[in-house]
């Protein structure tokens, strides 16, 4: 029998999370979906548009009553869950109705808070939230005259313009100094007041509201000095909190939501909790970007994944036409805070950066938010900005030279007609009609609903920059990188899926993860067969035919065709017998180049590639093997001459070198790693730009991670400090093998930590010494497998000999 | 224009998703074989800047040139996507497991 799965809560986040699940495995469950409201499943950010006239209520629903049939879900509306019996594993609701669960869902949203204050009960006095809200407002627009909206926010200022669109005096107030002050300085909140007024909202900033006046219903609020507004309606949208009701009763863990771990699980292993119901790291969210992210990691875990969701960063964006208003990250003062700001009073425009430490970390725009999304992506990227900050305020194309112009005011230039994707004929007006009236949020959803960008995908971006156009904060910038055009998985679900599904070939991998191409792309294969060779080393099926060409050829292209040549120097030592096989093998190859890399090796180039097997033969002879400068590998140790030789030297570091070298050749990465030995804090072997480098001094090592020396420069980060060399072989298989299943197929350490973050990283080798030496276990066992010279296998003729000859001479 | 039909090589000898190099006086040819068996010839130059395209990635019925990437369509030799070129391509053809490529006579 199939396990139960039931949900309580039928709003955006829970039903965000079971289309994830259900797009993943339709069967697994047994799904059985409550909702307080008589409402279908809708788009709860869209009442805006709904209030203003803009859109309907069924524009805005996302699932009807078929979808629920259609895949075998049981839905009861109007029907809220007053208990759960966490012993016998039965939910109860206010009916009566008793249903058991194997897996419970809590999704029950928030509440909007209610000033306690007297009146707040008389009739007239409503909340922004829910559908029923919105059908109030219209109607009491149709009889009455005068508006209060108590809450200067998002919601309220939401509120404020939809009631004046509708033909009522609408008045703001606000407790708090300027409008949205969660989101916007003074500044901005100064003009945004002004642009409202203009369109004759009355706004009160400061203003504490006292009491709601009226005998039948509300007629007028008074403030705190005592003045009095005549009021019809009131709207209160002073924010929103948690609901936890349900998760209190049944004593799981809250505070101010409920609390989950990153896998989205509460106290109870049985019952997780999704939504802006949720507290994860002492954080709530309440904007539509987290709930989707927090979506995807639950139904992943549900099908045994171990997703984890690690937060977000949200931004905020006002939907109110004519006015734009854009604030992303922080925006805090203090004494190393640097701001870049620009204003131009005749456009009213105004705009803030907030830097910290060389990375943006806010930005607040008003008037002219069309680079937002940009802004978000630095501040996401935490990306040091030094290059482009003289000229950032002024936008991307400035700030990055002028050939990159801002592609969202192109697309929004395009007329209706124009043909956004060339593959199946989808013009741009057919997309946005889409987006709105089936309620689509992620670019899968538009691929699904119109087939735009499904086909070869050149015109993704254009598709992504109409989602961002049309929904603005709601797009889901920050979730969906697909790995590449063959499939709309990410890397991360690419792996997990692997693993679940033991998938040991890539045909197979294909087929099961409906990849959108034959036989996939330059961009996916290698980092499929990479994944695999992660995931299951002694089982899965090495493609040669998926590897590039210098994995293929175990040499480095030229640009002339030829290859290059490196064998490996341990620990960068060399000696009399292979400088004069190598000597012997440049003339007699005639070799045209020979250089010391960077890496404490000797690189002979122009080797024409019928020669290699040759070459490698007489550099076996020699006792060299393959230094795999060609692969997604472990590169070269680099060392420095240390304690054996040098009056400064702590440690011995060329033996160190050595021993690191010995144990981790030969490995696969997800790019290529190179490592260093310095013996003193002189550091002669640069250690610490390296992805994992060894300093030594007096007690033992100082171990480094994430360190890049090439495009761009990034100093390690100090992991910890070990004293025996046992420990350092530890800890660098460990941190080898997180990277190796971590990483994105060709991403470097440095943005692996990045992405991570160093906590991570220490978490997992540091303070966990079950999880370094499992890690460790897995690097030593792949290692096994994978420690044969190529160049070797090959020289013999054994393996791949085609790859080495030509197929025939002719003429 | 007639041609000359000229054996290189046994179709098994050309890896599926793979290439190899028939070496003429004056140039190399790629003869490609895709994931369906389907076989076919190109000058082995990228028009973009020479590379050999035979050691490239082969995916659906284009190969991906080793220097930078850029995707060539073995049918018509063209460069696929935003770039643009062509190399030449070769008539070619396999009978009773042999392949055969076609060159002008001189």
């Amino acid at each position: 029998m199939k396990e139960k799965l039931v949900i309580v809560g039928n709003g955006m986040a829970g039903i965000k999370a079971l289309e994830e699940l259900l797009k993943q495995d339709p069967d697994k469950y047994d799904i059985t979906v409550f909702g307080a409201e008589p409402h279908m499943n809708y788009n709860r950010i869209m009442l805006s548009p709904v209030l203003a006239r803009e859109q309907s209520y069924e524009d805005i629903i996302i699932n009807d009553q078929a979808w629920y049939d259609d895949n075998n879900i049981t839905l009861y509306t109007s029907e809220k869950i007053t208990d759960i019996d966490r012993l016998e594993k039965i939910v109860v609701s206010e009916n009566g109705r008793e249903l058991p669960y194997d897996i419970l869902w809590l999704a029950t949203g928030s509440n909007p808070f209610i000033l306690p204050l007297p009146g707040k009960d008389l009739p007239g006095v409503i909340t922004f939230r829910d559908m029923r809200d919105v059908e109030e407002m219209l109607a009491a627009s149709e009889t009455y005259h005068d508006a209060v909206v108590i809450g200067g926010g998002l919601l309220g200022l939401e509120a404020a313009h939809g009631l004046e669109l509708n033909g009522m005096n609408v008045t703001v107030v606000h407790r708090a100094d300027w409008l949205m002050e969660r989101q916007l300085d003074e500044s901005a909140g100064f003009l945004l007041k002004s642009k409202l007024e203009e369109r004759g909202i009355t706004v009160l900033t400061g203003a504490d509201t006292k009491e709601l006046l009226g005998k039948e219903r509300v007629e007028a609020i008074r403030l705190a000095d005592g003045t009095e507004i005549k009021a019809d309606l009131v709207v209160m949208a002073v924010g929103i909190y948690p609901n936890t009701t349900l998760a209190l009763q049944a004593d799981l863990e809250c505070g101010r939501g409920i609390k989950v771990d990153d896998k989205l699980q509460t106290s109870d292993s049985s019952i997780y909790a999704v939504g802006e119901c949720v507290e994860h790291r002492g954080k709530t969210y309440g904007l539509v970007s987290p709930l989707y992210e927090m979506g995807r990691v639950l139904a992943m875990n549900m099908l045994g994944a171990n997703n984890k969701y690690r937060g977000s960063v949200t931004f905020t964006k006002l939907k109110v036409s004519g006015i734009d208003v854009f604030s992303a990250g922080s925006f805090a003062d203090g004494p190393e805070v640097e701001d870049v700001v620009f204003r131009d009073a005749r456009q009213g425009v105004y705009k803030r950066l907030i830097v910290l430490d060389g990375k943006l970390i806010g930005a607040v725009l008003f008037g002219d938010v069309d680079e937002g999304p940009w802004y978000f992506q630095l501040i996401k990227d935490k990306d040091n900005i030094a290059d482009l900050r003289e000229y950032m305020i002024f936008g991307q194309s400035l700030a990055m030279g002028a050939e990159t112009a801002d592609p969202l005011v192109a697309v929004s230039a395009l007329p209706d007609e124009a043909e956004i994707c060339g593959c199946n004929g989808v013009c741009k007006s057919e997309i946005i009609k889409s987006i709105n009236s089936n309620g689509l949020f992620t670019l899968e959803d538009v691929r699904s609903h119109t087939k735009a960008s499904s086909s070869c995908g050149s015109c993704t971006g254009l598709v992504e920059q109409l989602l961002k156009l049309t929904l603005g904060d709601a797009f889901e910038t920050s979730t969906v990188t697909p790995m590449c055009d063959c499939t709309d998985y990410t890397h991360e679900d690419v792996r997990h899926l692997i693993l679940l599904k033991e998938l040991k070939e890539i045909p197979h991998v294909m087929q099961e993860l409906q990849w959108k191409t034959p036989n996939g792309c330059s961009k996916c294969r290698p980092a499929l067969n990479y994944y695999l060779l992660c995931a299951l080393p002694g089982d899965y099926i090495d493609d040669n035919q998926s590897r590039f060409v210098n994995e293929r050829a175990h040499a480095n292209i030229q640009k002339n065709g030829t290859y290059s040549v490196v064998p490996r120097m341990w620990g960068g030592l060399t000696n009399a017998n292979q400088l004069r096989a190598i000597a012997d093998v440049v003339e007699k190859f005639e070799i045209p180049t020979v250089k010391m890399t960077g890496g404490q090796r000797i690189d002979m180039l122009g080797v024409k590639k019928e020669d290699l097997p040759a070459v490698w033969k007489d550099l076996n002879d020699a006792g060299m093997v393959s230094g795999h400068a060609y692969g997604k590998a472990l590169r070269t140790v680099k060392t420095c001459v240390g304690e054996e030789w040098c009056r400064f030297g702590t440690q011995a570091s060329m033996s160190m070198g050595i021993d690191l070298e010995k144990l981790t050749w030969g490995s696969w990465m997800p790019h290529k790693f190179k490592m260093a030995v310095s013996g003193c804090p002189r550091n002669c072997a640069e250690a610490t730009i390296k992805d994992f480098g060894l300093v030594a001094v007096e007690s033992g090592w100082e171990l480094y991670v994430g360190g890049n020396g090439g495009m761009k420069v990034r100093a390690c980060d100090l992991l910890c400090k070990v004293e025996t060399k046992e420990e350092v072989y530890e800890y660098c298989q460990a941190f080898i093998q997180l990277y190796r299943e971590e990483a994105h197929y060709l991403e470097r350490t440095a943005p692996w930590i990045e992405r991570v973050g160093l906590q991570h990283v220490i978490d997992q080798i540091v303070d966990n010494p079950e999880e370094r030496s499992e890690l460790a276990e897995k690097f030593i066992y792949s290692q096994k497998l994978v420690q044969k010279d190529p160049w070797a296998e090959r020289a013999s003729g054994d393996i791949d000999a085609h790859e080495f000859k030509v197929l025939a001479k002719i003429g | 224009m007639s041609l000359d039909w000229i054996t290189v090589g046994h179709i098994d000898e050309v890896p599926f998703l793979g290439s190899r190099v028939v070496r003429t006086d004056h140039e190399d040819i790629a003869v490609f074989k895709t994931a369906n068996g389907s076989i076919f010839a190109l000058i082995d130059k990228c028009p973009h800047k020479g590379g050999p395209l035979s050691q490239g990635m082969v995916h659906g019925n284009s190969v991906s040139c080793p220097l930078h990437n850029w995707n060539i369509s073995l049918e018509s030799g063209e460069v696929i996507g935003p770039d643009q070129g062509c190399t030449r391509t070769i008539p070619i053809e396999v009978r009773k497991g042999q392949i055969y490529i076609g060159l002008c006579k001189k």
